[in-house]
């Protein structure tokens, strides 16, 4: 399993749009990613409910996981969104 | 001997919506709740098929809607639909499902523990759960076998009957297939209230027992005196057709500036919230506009909008205006209306907190950017704009906004009087600022110590109550001692028995949603001044609300009664 750490860059933290454009991404890898918060439970991140529930803020770190063929691939591709400030965008 | 029984009953709530119609009652059907009774799911993989086969369909459905709605229901339809299909909901009814949980039971568990996880987040996630509970709703009722909640579609012109409506299901009626509304809820300024109104549409709050009708059932609704007839007998029909027309003879008063019989003039002014209302209103017999809401430029919105945008949408406002008077009220935003880009964080009580002028004086960077944009549009257009800050409650508010909006170069500025303080005090307030708008509706919710959007309290919150008329004299009397102009702009201006009662006590402009300007036309035109006053003081001198319109009404031209 693939897994990586990346802090929140978006300064209105994983919300509304930026969470929205992170579930969206997730979605098109065609893998089953899961977004974890430090000490938490991993949830989907094809989930917009989960991943906006989980609540992840600016600058917090959160793991991401998956496993298949081109996991490492999808999880660089999540982490260099996730390093934006998606929300200036 | 049934239908003989039925063909006598009426039904009496609060008229808010003049105007009458007859036709079939269409009920919104209240969202089903999962059975206690429920049996567990032994098969769960069966079960996880039928329940996400539903939220399909669900989500189908949303869509289908999302298609031809507005452009401001549209978001929150493909919300929905997106979150029915959420594979993380999918995933936690499955969880339930396989402890056993029937299907409705798990559908019900599973969005309640989103909903938990949302509010504990507050603010804009905390409102999701609205939406999302919704999806429960709807998914729940197409499992029990039942037609999704909420508004039908009417297929023929219809009387709609709820327990009340959301905001978001009255955004989608039309004139064309809705006759008429009838809730057993909401309160004289709810938004449903008020939407009506807006529309023309006749309507009737606070009609206990309505639900009891079967749907389909011929009613005929009188939304001035707050009276609906079922199974209404050919002569009940002639005779709402004959207060229609005599009504309709009442309003044919002309087109006029208002004034009493002796020619006291009393300013009729429209309230707008956009562009287009402006647009609309510009069109109508009114001499200008009273209350210009400016809050739809800054809701639902992740930043603030530009002074430019600002700037081209109070330029278009004033052009439609011409030479007539515009009263613009600054954002009156809060923690029960939150900006995304100015959220204070939430509140206890919203309704007491930081809301309106006090938010602005937090966030200086809004409040300029606003007022610098009305400057520019004032300069572009050079229309009779005015300027006013909403919930004024002392005299160094008053000064702080009427300094800023002087330094600006705009000609007019004035305050909003919400808060009891300001009524009382009135007169030091004034000393400030050019002229004072009265805004009935939350002076009353503070004289009252009443939540207006709370259903169950509309009692307390009658217009016609003696202790808000009291307020008024009190904000009147500051008014003329140092002959400043006090107006209206609450939904107290726009009924013409109360116009008379208000007349009396001073006030000298009145706004009110368009469609209710012929009526206060006429009520004024039939009256003198002397007999505003006399009015005035004898609604004051009424011990309740129901006395003091009794009392007024009694006085009265009796083409009164064709207007209420």
């Amino acid at each position: 399993m693939a897994t990586r750490e990346v802090s929140i860059a978006s300064s209105v933290g994983l919300h509304a749009r930026p969470a929205s454009l992170f579930v969206q991404a997730a979605t098109a890898t065609g893998l089953p990613v899961t977004i974890a918060k430090a000490g938490g439970a991993p949830v989907d991140a094809r989930s917009i409910l989960m991943v906006m529930a989980l609540g992840a803020k600016n600058g917090e770190v959160v793991t991401l996981s998956a496993e298949g063929e081109g996991a490492d691939a999808a999880l660089d591709s999540l982490v260099e969104l996730l390093s934006r400030d998606l929300d200036a965008e | 001997m049934s239908g003989d029984a039925e063909l006598n009953t009426t039904f009496h709530g609060i008229g808010v919506s003049a105007g009458t119609a007859v036709g079939p009652l269409v009920v919104v059907t209240p969202p089903p709740k999962a059975p206690a009774d429920e049996a567990p799911t032994t098969d769960a993989a069966a079960a996880s098929a039928l329940v996400h086969g539903v939220l399909d369909d669900v989500a189908k459905g949303l869509d289908a809607r999302a298609a031809v709605a507005s452009d401001h229901a549209k978001p929150i339809l493909e919300a929905g639909a997106m979150m029915a299909r959420d594979p993380g909901l999918a995933m936690g009814i499955d969880n339930q499902l396989q402890a056993g949980k029937g299907v409705t039971t798990a559908v019900t568990a599973a969005v309640e523990e989103i909903c938990t996880m949302f509010e504990a987040l507050g603010g804009y996630m905390a409102e999701r759960v609205t939406d999302l509970r919704d999806v429960r709703d709807r998914a729940v009722a197409r499992l029990l076998g039942q037609p999704e909640p909420g508004v039908p579609t009417l297929s023929v012109p219809s009387i709609l009957a709820a327990h009340d409506l959301a905001p978001a299901e009255t955004a989608t009626l039309t004139t064309e297939t809705c006759l008429g509304i009838i809730t057993e809820a909401g309160g004289p300024t709810s938004h449903t209230a008020i939407l009506a109104s807006q529309l023309g549409i006749p309507a009737v709050v606070q009609a206990a027992g309505i639900l009891s009708v079967a749907a389909g059932t011929t009613v005929a609704i009188d939304g001035g005196v707050g009276e609906i007839t079922v199974n209404p007998s050919e002569k009940e029909i002639q005779l709402l057709e004959e207060r229609k027309r005599r009504r309709a003879a009442a309003l044919a008063g002309g087109t006029g500036n208002g004034a009493t019989k002796d020619g006291y003039p009393v300013a009729l002014l429209a309230n707008i919230g956009t562009a287009a209302d402006a647009q609309k209103a510009a069109k109508q017999a009114v001499e200008g506009v009273g209350l210009f809401r400016t809050e739809f430029l800054f809701l639902d919105r992740d930043t603030m909008p530009t002074v430019e945008e600002q700037t081209a949408t109070y330029t278009e406002v004033f052009k439609a205006f011409g030479d007539r008077r515009v009263v613009v009220r600054t954002l009156d935003a809060g923690a029960d209306k939150p900006l995304k880009f100015a959220d204070l964080g939430p509140e206890e009580n919203p309704a007491l907190g930081r809301r309106g002028i006090r938010l602005g004086m937090i966030r200086t960077d809004v409040m300029d950017a606003q007022l610098e944009a009305l400057a520019a549009a004032y300069k572009a257009t050079g229309a009779d704009v005015r300027v006013m800050a909403p919930m004024i409650a002392t005299q160094a508010e008053a000064t702080w906004f009427a300094e800023k909006v002087r330094a600006l170069g705009l000609p007019k500025v004035g305050i909003m009087i919400e808060v009891p303080a300001a009524a009382i005090r009135s007169k030091g307030i004034l000393y400030h600022v050019d002229f004072a708008s009265l805004g009935t509706n939350d002076l009353q919710q503070y004289t009252m110590a009443a939540d207006r959007m709370q259903g169950e309290l509309a009692a307390l919150l009658n217009p016609w109550e003696p202790a808000l008329l009291d307020v008024v004299a009190l904000a009147c009397e500051g008014g003329q001692a140092m002959g400043k102009p006090v107006g209206v702009c609450g939904e107290a201006g726009g009924d013409p028995g109360l116009a008379l009662v208000l007349a009396g006590l001073g006030v000298s402009s009145l706004s009110m949603a368009p469609g209710k300007v012929p009526a206060v036309r006429t009520a004024l035109g039939l009256h003198t001044m002397t007999q505003c006053q006399q009015m005035a003081a004898a609604a004051r001198a009424g011990t309740n609300a129901a006395e003091a319109k009794a009392a007024v009404m009694a006085m009265a031209d009796p083409v009164l009664s064709d207007l209420v």
